[in-house]
């Protein structure tokens, strides 16, 4: 089995999950070439070779480039296998270098059981073997599934890719999240409100509970989406990663993008009228009831200690 | 200009699931469903393109047995112009790569200007459909948009990548896109375009006609989760409820202190 891993670099940096990569290709044995279209500045401490587009040249965002250069070198190394993270580049890319393969893509591998990928179903409430057809594959991972327990510390052998290649697309520049406002991650206490609150109107609710708890209160993405709630108080992949002492999560059902942002923290409380909500993994304790009813009797319970 | 929007019918995630009798997927009975969340701000996004763009034409497509014409009918209250639904019972057990393949089968001759599909499937979630039939069909494909504007043949996305960060990407149609939570607020369909849509075309085709790739993976096997424990878990009363967190949060935390 050879595999190349496709490591990621946005914005001028390398991105730590290649180190997940290398975990996943230790788990399945086997030789492995890593891939990165990135620079000499910021280089994965990765122990074999590693084949280097430059970011300047080929672009960061530029998929049929992108595509072109993995193809190469999957003919060149007669690799079986392709490895992306199962992010916002992966999504992009695994089923173009799957479909040019002619190879299954197998998405957001959880784990590897006796050879065989598992992957989650309907919100991570139920999971898959899936069994591949195909002589080569492409496989995504998700994000946290995997990862070497120590930073890593190699060094690469590099092999430079050259070429003059074009693509469809332009990628015009990148748009920073506004900045400012509450710093959850300083919080001691965060309690977040999912969607479960309902309406905008409870977020109150919460608001009071996080107050009377002497801590901040957070949200998760699809009530900051409906604008419920501002974006700088969003837990998650795409918000805020935080790891207080005490995590309240009100309605909310405990996604992987939301867990990513939380599942840190030193003790976990969730509130859920559903007893099978994934949350129910992560959490310590998990009070199943509405939460419309638990919030408000809790806030005055503390308020009266 | 002609848009074609791709729509899933999946369970609400807080169903209570069960394995099926050959144990490859969820039993299908007793739950409730509704049209794939990702493929709401998909439908979203088509028809304002649709209002935004004199003389065009908008198609919902959707895979699936009959029931999938039911939340068809959303998309057509929504907006869509016309249904092409392609009927096949057997849909859950397709992989993306058929999945796109069909879809990419009905649209190749078509001349779709735009396309539009939602980043992933709540129930399989493989995020891959989308690219899949960009690919097939030999056009620019982008996943996960959040920001989506048309102008003249020429379309401004921003893609939605890790941390908030936002990937601003110029492309020109014919694509497509993948559409990402927070792209747009869904509209919900009024009583008078309810009454509309029930005059909509919705057309039923064999999906025989237009499965034309084979399987590439298959589900060995689904099942629960093993329950990692350590967690507790508390039912009751909620007054009761309260007491005991307090008394837990006493034991277990010092943030009461
Ligand atoms: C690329 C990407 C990035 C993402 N980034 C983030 C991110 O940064 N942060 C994030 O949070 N999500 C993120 N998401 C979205 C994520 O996948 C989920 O869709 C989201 O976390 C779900 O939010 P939720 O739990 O509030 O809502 P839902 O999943 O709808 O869950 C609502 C929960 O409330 C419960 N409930 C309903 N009514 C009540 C009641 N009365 N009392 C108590 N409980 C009730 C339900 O049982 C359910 O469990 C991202 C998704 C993608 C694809
Ligand atoms: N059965 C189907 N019928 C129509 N479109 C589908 C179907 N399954 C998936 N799609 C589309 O493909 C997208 C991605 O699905 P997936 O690759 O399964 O995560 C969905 O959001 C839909 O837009």
């Amino acid at each position: 089995m050879k595999i190349i891993l496709v490591a990621e670099y946005r914005d001028g940096k390398l991105l730590a999950s290649f180190n997940e990569l290398m975990d996943f290709a230790d788990k399945m044995g086997g030789e492995n070439v890593m891939f990165l279209v990135g620079g000499d500045n910021d280089l994965p401490k990765y122990d074999g070779k590693l084949y280097l587009a430059d970011a300047g040249t080929f672009g960061e965002y530029s998929p049929d480039v992108h595509k072109q250069l993995i193809l190469d070198i999957v003919e060149k190394e007669q690799a079986d296998m392709v490895a992306f993270c199962h992010s916002s580049y992966g999504w992009d890319l695994a089923p173009r270098v799957a479909f040019a393969l002619k190879a299954a893509q197998v998405s957001e591998i959880v784990e590897i059981v006796d050879g065989v990928p598992v992957v989650p179903v309907c919100n991570a409430k139920l999971r898959r073997d899936v069994q591949i057809k195909t002589k080569r594959s492409v496989v995504t991972l998700q994000a946290g599934a995997f990862g070497l327990p120590e930073e890593p510390a190699g060094t690469p052998t590099i092999e430079k890719v050259e070429g003059d290649l074009a693509g469809r697309v332009q990628f015009t520049g990148y748009e920073q999240p506004e900045s400012g406002g509450v710093d959850l991650g300083k919080a001691r206490i965060v309690v977040s409100a999912g969607r479960g609150i309902g309406k905008p109107e409870n977020v109150e609710m919460i608001a009071n509970l996080a107050q009377a708890l002497g801590g901040e209160y957070g949200a998760s993405r699809p009530v900051v989406d409906s604008e419920w709630v501002e974006h700088n108080r969003q837990v998650g992949t795409t918000g805020q990663t935080v790891a207080p002492k005490l995590y309240v999560a009100c309605g909310i059902s405990g996604a992987i993008q939301h867990l990513a942002g939380m599942k840190k923290s030193e003790f976990i409380v969730a509130v859920n009228t559903d007893k099978d909500a994934p949350i129910g993994e992560a959490a310590d304790v998990l009070v199943v009831a509405d939460l419309k009813e638990f919030v408000p009797l809790l806030t005055e319970k503390i308020q009266s200690l | 200009m002609k848009i074609l929007v791709c729509i899933k019918r999946v369970p609400d995630m807080e169903s209570k699931f069960k394995v099926d009798a050959d144990g490859t997927w969820y039993e299908k009975t007793d739950l409730a469903w509704r049209m794939n969340e990702y493929d709401e701000y998909a439908v979203e996004q088509a028809v304002q393109l649709k209002e935004q763009e004199e003389d065009s034409d908008l198609t919902v497509l959707c895979i699936g047995g009959d029931q999938v014409k039911e939340t068809m009918k959303k998309a057509l209250a929504m907006g869509c112009d016309r249904g092409a639904h392609i009927a096949d019972d057997n849909s859950s057990s397709k992989e993306p790569f058929e999945i796109a393949g069909i879809i990419a089968e009905y649209a190749k001759d078509k001349s779709f200007d735009l396309v539009f599909t939602g980043m992933q499937s709540q129930d399989r979630g493989s995020a891959q459909v989308g690219i899949l039939v960009a690919e097939l069909l030999d056009i620019p494909g982008i996943a996960t948009i959040v920001d989506f504007v048309y102008s003249g043949g020429e379309v401004k996305v921003k893609r939605e990548l890790e941390g908030g960060v936002k990937a601003c990407v110029t492309v020109k149609a014919p694509l497509v896109v993948t559409c990402q939570l927070g792209l747009n607020t869904p509209r919900y369909p009024t009583l008078p375009n309810i009454m509309k849509a029930k005059k909509k075309e919705l057309l039923s085709l064999p999906v025989e006609d237009l499965l034309k790739v084979d399987s590439r993976q298959e589900t060995a096997k689904i099942y629960f989760p093993e329950k990692k424990g350590g967690g507790l878990i508390l039912e009751g009363d909620a007054p009761e409820l309260v007491d005991k967190l307090i008394q837990i949060l006493k034991e277990k935390t010092a943030v009461l202190a």
